[in-house]
């Protein structure tokens, strides 16, 4: 053979797929949803999302760079992903120079220093929130609404439904007065004011990730868990004492139950392996959201409850396996 | 009943069967051929021929070079110009007679006329000798002895004849074609084994996306007639045609760890063999002619091949009948572009178990650049043994050996699926099957302390008496 052919061993084929290519999947899914959220909160909301994308961006691409002497790995878009869903974790009201500490953190802190893309121990978006959470409380919680392209209905300001809720009961009222004083039912919260971006609109978030569903890049037995444990939950409290717990629609609507479940907690990286390892971290984080939305201080608990829950993953993962053809 | 399949794992290829309508076309003999003396799984056959001994089609060549072996025999007529090394195709020296070809004279046992054979013998005993004669081995991949798998050790009982049609590989249409063209000659075939079996159920196996194969299979089971023998079609799956996968589909069991496939009853065999077999037994035909298939991803349709080939015959020779290797392509492969393997030596000749030549164009074969692991889990899923290739390729970095073992790298049958479906293109498969032979080389290891602890004992215990 005179001309030069490659010679390697088998599978000669490749299915195609790309780290890239499913974080192009997920860019994709979190259309919907951020359409609503710009929509709903105007150019604000848009300054927040292309701060938070193009810090994230340019901080793995400086790092990768300039000081690991590397081949940048901004082309596989996992930056993307990062940066749009730490805006969607964000009140559009908030400072841009806090989104760019956060995308800092999330970045420098939470993803590179591990190793990158698919070494990180904790999700770097929630990581950032978190840390902004917990060092700017004031700002994260200011959610009086920006002024959006189309007017929002029953708006109200200055806190998420989860916080207004938290400071309604601790001043002694009960959640069937808050309810009714608040005007809140099924429409509002497909539709909803006085959330992060990504809070807005429940239904945007179900079709973005129906669309990872049937691209294969998520399978749905995580946000299943924590979506029906969290209902199990509120069901059963809600029953025994509807005046102090929420009920099963509102906890699954409000606080990044959704976002949370379905974009969060589905991270490759930071997610067990294994489907029964998966049901077990989706029990985890529902039960613990749960606790703290009841029990603790801070109004939602969903980023707490999978930052927590990432830190079982390798545990589940040493624990649970696959089931082996022909082995007991 | 429904469509059958595998339960754990698997992926979905493009079935690329470009050469699905080709027929199959007789090869013409070129001026020399090669035959290869390991051809089959096992031992190397040993040359009864001496150099200038003239030669018939289908005269024996070679003998078993052990219990696991097979005959071979001459696939031309001719002189036997050398017996020496020559490279097969990835380029290892094996023991090659030569044979310059004169004209096409057939041995005179051989029945070469076209009728169909129906009767099936009596005698089990004759028709296994007349099957380890013929040198009939294992068409689907392995090469394994044919009478040897048809004879199961004392004590175990065969209680299903899976004959395996399902040709799950993309671009093959070798079993295809022959389930088209010489049906009954495999529903022959398949009686016969079942007759050796001890007249156990019968079930051929072919995946849906071959309708017309599914036809014609049906219509000659319903014609011949024989009793327990019937057609299943199976979802379209790769690795559908793996031993295990299909057992797993067709009897919803599964081989132990280690174990065969005849600990569960079951045996399988390739509709190719179950054509071979026919020809063996019934028309004293060894296994010198084979289908292989042309073609690529890029070749046009008109210049795809089912060929009907004299098992020797050089891969350049087939090439060049074919119009040569085209220009667009990147990899010569022999076999699937899943299992196959890498030609690096065209001049390599064509042995019992050559099911194609596959030409792949850069864009179609060439690997890309490896990632991070994004621990996706796509290799697991696609596992159709169940292993975590991600976790074994870890183990393997490490040195890991007791891990290995635990976790099962010595049951990877290699199929591919992991790194097919790995969006980081990290090698898995190469590092598994190297993880693989290191962990059976310490289980083998072991297995042979034990057994020389246990003589020591006994002779110990001999010399107190």
């Amino acid at each position: 053979m005179d001309k030069k052919y490659i010679v390697s061993p088998n599978p000669h084929i490749h299915a195609n797929v790309s780290t890239t290519s499913i974080m192009r999947d997920v860019i994709i899914a979190l259309c919907p949803a951020l359409v609503v959220s710009v929509l709903a909160y105007g150019w604000a909301e848009l300054l927040v999302v292309a701060v938070s994308v193009a810090s994230c961006v340019l901080l793995e691409w400086a790092v990768t760079r300039w000081m690991l002497k590397k081949p940048s790995t901004v082309g596989d878009l996992s930056a993307v992903v990062t940066g749009l869903l730490l805006a969607m974790n964000l009140p559009s009201a908030i400072p841009l120079w806090i989104v760019f500490i956060g995308a800092f953190v999330a970045i420098c802190v939470a993803k590179l220093p591990f190793g990158g893309v698919g070494q990180n121990v904790f999700n770097p978006a929630i990581t950032g929130r978190v840390f902004l959470l917990v060092s700017f409380p004031a700002q994260m919680t200011n959610w009086a609404p920006t002024k959006g392209f189309v007017p929002l209905p029953d708006a109200i300001s200055g806190a998420t439904p989860l916080g207004a809720l938290k400071e309604a009961l601790k001043s002694g009222s009960t959640i069937p007065e808050f309810m009714s004083a608040n005007h809140y039912d099924m429409a509002s919260f497909l539709w909803d004011a006085g959330a992060s971006a990504g809070e807005i609109s429940a239904g945007a978030l179900i079709v973005g990730f129906v669309y990872l569903l049937i691209r294969r890049v998520v399978k749905p037995w995580i946000p299943l868990c924590i979506l029906l444990t969290m209902a199990v939950i509120s069901a059963i409290f809600h029953g025994v004492n509807p005046d102090l717990y929420t009920g099963v629609q509102f906890n699954l609507l409000t606080g990044g139950a959704m976002l949370g479940a379905l974009f969060m907690a589905t991270d490759y990286v930071t997610s067990p392996m294994s489907t029964l390892g998966g049901v077990i971290y989706g029990i985890g984080i529902g039960v613990i959201a749960m606790m703290i939305r009841y029990f603790g201080s801070y109004p939602e608990g969903m980023s707490f409850a999978i930052l927590l829950m990432n830190c079982a993953v390798p545990l589940l993962n040493m624990w649970f396996h696959q089931k082996k053809y022909g082995r007991a | 009943m429904g469509k059958l399949t595998f339960s754990m794992g698997g992926v979905h290829p493009h079935d690329s069967k470009y050469a699905r309508e080709c027929a199959i076309e007789e090869l013409p003999l070129p001026q020399t051929v090669y035959v290869s003396m390991a051809q089959h799984l096992g031992a190397p056959a040993k040359p009864l021929v001496a150099v200038g001994d003239q030669v018939k089609v289908g005269q024996v060549i070679a003998e078993p070079g052990g219990f696991i072996s097979a005959f071979i025999h001459s696939p031309a007529s001719g002189t036997v110009k050398s017996i020496a090394p020559r490279k097969d195709l990835a380029g290892n020296p094996v023991m090659h007679v030569e044979i310059a070809v004169e004209g096409d004279e057939w041995d005179p046992a051989i029945d070469r006329s076209p009728e169909l054979v129906t009767a099936i013998p009596d005698d089990k005993a004759a028709i296994l000798e007349r099957i380890k004669a013929c040198g009939v081995v294992g068409l689907g991949g392995a090469t394994f002895p044919t009478h040897v798998k048809l004879s199961p050790p004392p004590g175990k009982v065969a209680e299903c004849l899976i004959i395996n049609g399902a040709e799950c590989e993309p671009f093959l249409t070798s079993d295809y074609r022959i389930m088209i063209e010489r049906p009954k000659e495999i529903v022959i075939g398949a009686a016969i084994m079942q007759k050796v079996l001890g007249g156990c159920p019968c079930v051929i196996g072919i995946e849906e996306n071959k309708p017309e194969g599914i036809a014609r299979m049906h219509a000659a089971v319903a014609e011949l007639g024989y009793p327990g023998i019937r057609v299943q079609v199976l979802k379209k799956r790769y690795p559908q045609g793996g031993e295990k996968q299909l057992i797993d589909a067709v009897m919803h069991r599964q081989v132990k760890s280690g174990g065969l496939p005849i600990d569960v009853g079951a045996v399988v065999q390739n509709v190719a063999t179950s054509l071979a077999v026919y020809e063996a037994v019934q028309k004293n035909k060894p296994l010198i002619t084979n289908v292989l298939t042309i073609t690529g991803d890029t070749l046009p349709v008109e210049k795809q091949h089912n060929y009907l080939f004299r098992i020797g015959v050089p891969l350049s020779f087939i090439v060049e009948q074919a119009g040569g290797v085209p220009e667009t392509a990147a990899k010569l492969i022999s076999g699937g572009p899943m299992m196959g393997k890498a030609i690096s030596n065209l001049d390599a000749t064509t042995v019992k178990g050559s099911s194609s030549v596959l030409y792949l164009s850069d864009a179609a074969t060439r690997r890309k650049a490896e990632s991070n692991c994004i621990r996706c889990g796509k290799c697991a899923d696609a596992c159709p043994m169940g292993l975590e290739p991600f976790l074994l390729n870890r183990l393997y970095k490490a040195g890991d050996l007791d891990a290995l073992e635990k976790n099962a790298a010595q049951d990877c049958i290699e199929c591919g699926c992991c790194l097919y479906s790995c969006p980081a293109n990290i090698p898995l498969l190469d590092h598994i099957r190297q993880a693989k032979g290191q962990v059976m080389g310490v289980i083998r290891a072991r297995a042979a302390a034990a057994k020389a602890a246990a003589e020591a004992a006994k002779a110990a215990a001999e010399t107190q008496k």
